[in-house]
């Protein structure tokens, strides 16, 4: 059913924008939806690089190198043979990338530069500045506008995903929509809807991630049955400014361009994190240099100034080299700190940066719903306990791809088109969205919906990332139940049938608190180490019990948990150590 | 850094489209290392006036909050920026707020800013590629030409530049410098080359490169410190080259 066949993508970051373009070029019409325009989504924020191997420093790198290594530091939870695929297809990505004009940093011969990111001892990453991200959306934003030119894709920008509509026990069917200025909601009919939606960071309330990453819609599919798994596993990054609004992740290309991290010990600069990893250094896998700071500052209460605080140094690093490549970061530290980081060390925290758990898929990005496929930070796969740097930007790309030809194989053998379907599935859809928020416009409760959110995000950043106890585990989930309760007293101090924020944002929280839930209680069964879950009570990996994928089901009461075989095909788990 | 408990804030809000805006005054407890967005979301934690009248929600839009993305960028005294690296230590205990003025008003400050991208997909500004699929590495290029395009590409799409162009009004198509920046970007890549002559023919329409009133405003404003009046005196040679060009044959 080729010709007649519709696909929808949900979300405009790198992993919609590429699936959108490689269903365009099958031939196919999509509509691609985005809340913010695609431009401006969060793969922007993306600094470092992309990470390939293609040895041109002849250092004998080769993507089994990369695959390994991914393996490795993701604590052996990632399913091997996807990673191998990611790994291999890495390349031609890059050159992909480099031919759609990725303004890629390039050696004096011309060709790309590759630096050295954290968890390898190769030059594996190809990068444009320190904004690597921002490039590579605009370069497959402007392909996603060539393709629009010629009537392939249609752009929904401005709409956020509300829920699935999906047949009863069978399949998706399209999608229900709001337009955030006129608050319309519509619903749209695909033969498959790929998500593309990023992480939950919002979760944490002060992250890394950008504010429009809730994980709202992977929480509105988990409840209409869609899986979700590995929540539990949440990256925190060593290194970020510390914010009000938000923490500015300082990138870790600086620690790859020869950055240091230290604090002072008996009135002398002390470099904990080489003398601790002398292999590996400042580049430890993000886990580990989250953990060692984490020690660092409240256990040794050696912080700067006695705070929350280590110091990441580029003063010693030549000023020409640092504007080529790091430009972009500088700028940011600059800006919103006000000191120039080429005359004085960052202040630096660890912050919420990650989410390596997301919608469960298969092998080929397909969820437990047929129809139904998720790529990018929003599905689970390739990173396992823990992401190495550069690795995501790749994973995006990637996923994209892969759910695409997925997406297309599915539509072909579908044997009836959402077309032939009554208007009545859609209708009911649509008229359940609308009750929803009419509830909310007429709830005259006591609680600010921004408030919660505080209380939400205060709660699971205390007991929920990088130090993990089991009673504060529990003493989370409990506030988040208490808060679900309290989320239906709200009151949205807007009556306004256009462009109502606060309603949107209620909708969004009731989302994150369902994930939440997921992530605390994932993290309270996990009674081992692994990656970047840590629990000081139990601080050994365990693969007898949990070498397993956490999959959480929803229900009214609470999420419930099964485990899933990893698949370790390919290589044999060994003990970490950097 | 000022010494200050509260600071006064002023809203130029605007219910919808249709409706006229007005101002509104609220208060908001200062603490240390407030931004423009810190602000705000106080406002929607505790949305009362300055005389403790309740008040609707502000709307507005944020997302990177890292000056990366463009979402924020509104009016704060009297000058086109992001909300998020306006930081009030610097701006006083008296702000103001405003919609962006060149793009329809959706709410409050929210402004409608889509003709941005229509203007890119009129100047066809991405590279032709037969597909994406595996044909191997891109063209080479030095690493000066690299960088050169790599200050170019910086651009946000926030509109700042738009925003204080004296030749964008409601009289005039013309549009903007951001646009003509990105025409330079995609003419000065050699795969992207190929299609540049019907970029420049069509920064020939009306509301074209002819429009641009030699201000210079626009590179005072980018955020990015992107060389905007370069590119548009760089567009400008190749429009010329190009007339030539096309008298001779």
């Amino acid at each position: 059913m080729k010709s007649q066949a519709k696909l929808i993508v949900v979300g405009g970051g790198l992993a919609g924008l590429m699936a959108a373009i490689r269903l365009a070029e099958g031939g196919y019409t999509v509509d691609l939806f985005s809340i913010v325009p695609c431009r401006r989504s969060h793969s922007v924020c993306a600094q470092g690089g992309i990470n390939a191997s293609v040895n041109t420093k002849g250092e004998g790198d080769s993507p089994r190198m990369h695959f390994e290594e991914t393996v490795y530091g993701g604590d052996f939870l990632a399913n091997q043979p996807l990673v191998m695929g990611m790994c291999e297809a890495a390349p031609e990505i890059v050159y992909l990338l480099d031919r759609l004009g990725v303004a890629f940093n390039r050696t004096p011969e011309g060709n790309l530069d590759f630096r050295r990111f954290g968890g390898t001892r190769f030059h594996r990453t190809a990068f444009a500045g320190s904004t690597t991200g921002q490039q590579m959306v605009y370069a497959l934003d402007e392909q996603v506008r060539r393709l629009e030119a010629q009537g392939l894709i249609n752009r929904f920008e401005g709409w956020e995903f509300l829920s699935a509509v999906m047949e009863e026990g069978s399949r998706v069917r399209g999608i229900v929509a709001i337009q955030l200025a006129s608050m319309e909601i519509r619903a749209f009919r695909a033969d498959a809807v790929i998500m593309a939606t990023g992480g939950v960071g919002m979760i944490f309330g002060r992250s890394t991630n950008s504010t429009i990453c809730t994980g709202s819609a992977a929480g509105a599919l988990y409840e209409q049955g869609a899986w979700y798994a590995n929540g539990e596993f949440i990256q925190v990054h060593p290194t970020a400014i510390p914010g009000e609004d938000k923490n500015r992740l300082m990138s870790e290309a600086i620690r790859g361009e020869g950055g240091r991290v230290w604090t002072y010990k008996n009135g002398k600069p002390w470099y904990f994190l080489e003398e601790m990893y002398p292999k590996y250094g400042n580049l430890v896998p993000r886990d580990i240099a989250s953990r060692a700071i984490f020690k660092v500052c409240r256990q040794d209460k050696l912080g700067v100034d006695g705070k929350d605080v280590v110091y990441l140094d580029i003063s010693h690093l030549d000023k020409n080299m640092l504007t080529k490549k790091l430009g972009g970061v500088i700028e940011i530290y600059e800006k919103f700190v006000g000191d120039d980081p080429r005359k004085v060390p960052m202040r630096v925290f660890p912050s919420v940066h990650y989410t390596m758990g997301g919608l469960y898929v298969t092998n080929d990005h397909m969820t437990n719903i047929p129809g139904l496929l998720a790529a990018g930070e929003c599905d689970y796969q390739y990173h396992g306990a823990n992401r190495l740097g550069a690795n995501s930007l790749l994973s995006c790309v990637y996923g994209g791809q892969v759910a695409a030809r997925t997406a297309i194989q599915y539509v072909e053998a579908l044997e009836s088109s959402s077309e032939s379907i009554g208007a009545k599935l859609f209708d009911q859809e649509v008229k359940k969205q609308k009750d929803r928020n009419d509830q909310l416009m007429r709830s005259r409760g006591k609680e600010n919906p921004y408030h919660l959110w505080e209380e939400m995000a205060a709660a699971m950043t205390e007991h929920v990332t990088v130090i993990r106890k089991n009673d504060g585990l529990k003493a989370a989930d409990q506030k988040l139940t208490e808060l679900q309760e309290r989320v239906k007293d709200v009151n949205l101090n807007d009556l306004s049938e256009w462009t109502n924020q606060p309603l949107i944002f209620t909708r969004e929280l009731e989302n994150m608190l369902l994930l939440a839930r997921v992530i605390a209680q994932g993290a309270l069964r996990r009674d081992e180490s692994r990656g970047a879950h840590y629990k000081p009570d139990f601080p050994e990996r365990n693969d007898k019990d949990w070498l397993k994928t956490t999959l959480a089901a929803y229900a009214p009461e609470g999420p419930k948990f099964s485990y899933e075989k990893v698949d370790i095909s390919l290589m044999k788990p060994r003990e970490r150590k950097y | 850094m000022p010494k200050m408990d509260f600071i006064q804030v002023k809203v130029k809000r605007q219910a919808n489209p249709r409706l006229k805006p007005y101002w509104e005054e609220y208060r908001v407890k200062y603490r240390p290392y407030m931004n423009i967005i810190t602000v705000l979301q106080e406002l929607r934690k505790n949305p009362h006036t300055f005389d403790n009248r309740p008040s609707s929600v502000i709307a507005w839009e944020a997302s990177c909050l890292e000056e990366v993305c463009g979402t924020c960028t509104m009016v704060i005294n009297g000058r086109v920026r992001q909300a998020c690296s306006a930081l009030v230590d610097q701006l006083g205990e008296s702000i103001t707020i405003e919609p962006m003025t060149k793009f329809p008003v959706v709410r409050d400050l929210v402004v409608d800013r889509s003709v941005i991208f229509r203007s890119l997909k009129r100047l066809k500004t991405w590279v032709p590629v037969d597909g994406t699929h595996a044909l191997g590495p891109g063209p080479k290029m030095g690493p000066d030409e690299a960088l050169e395009r790599y200050e170019m590409s910086k651009c946000i799409a926030c509109g700042c530049c738009m925003e204080v162009c004296p030749q964008i009004n409601e009289r005039s198509e013309f549009v903007g410098a951001a646009a003509i920046n990105q025409v330079r970007l995609f003419n000065s890549h050699p795969t992207g080359k190929v299609i540049e002559r019907e970029r420049l023919k069509a920064l020939m329409e009306k509301g074209g490169i002819e429009d641009c009133g030699n201000a210079q405003n626009c590179v005072k404003a980018c955020p990015k410190e992107i060389p905007l009046v370069t590119s548009i005196a760089d567009v400008n040679r190749q429009m010329t080259l190009n007339l030539l060009d096309l008298l001779k044959k």
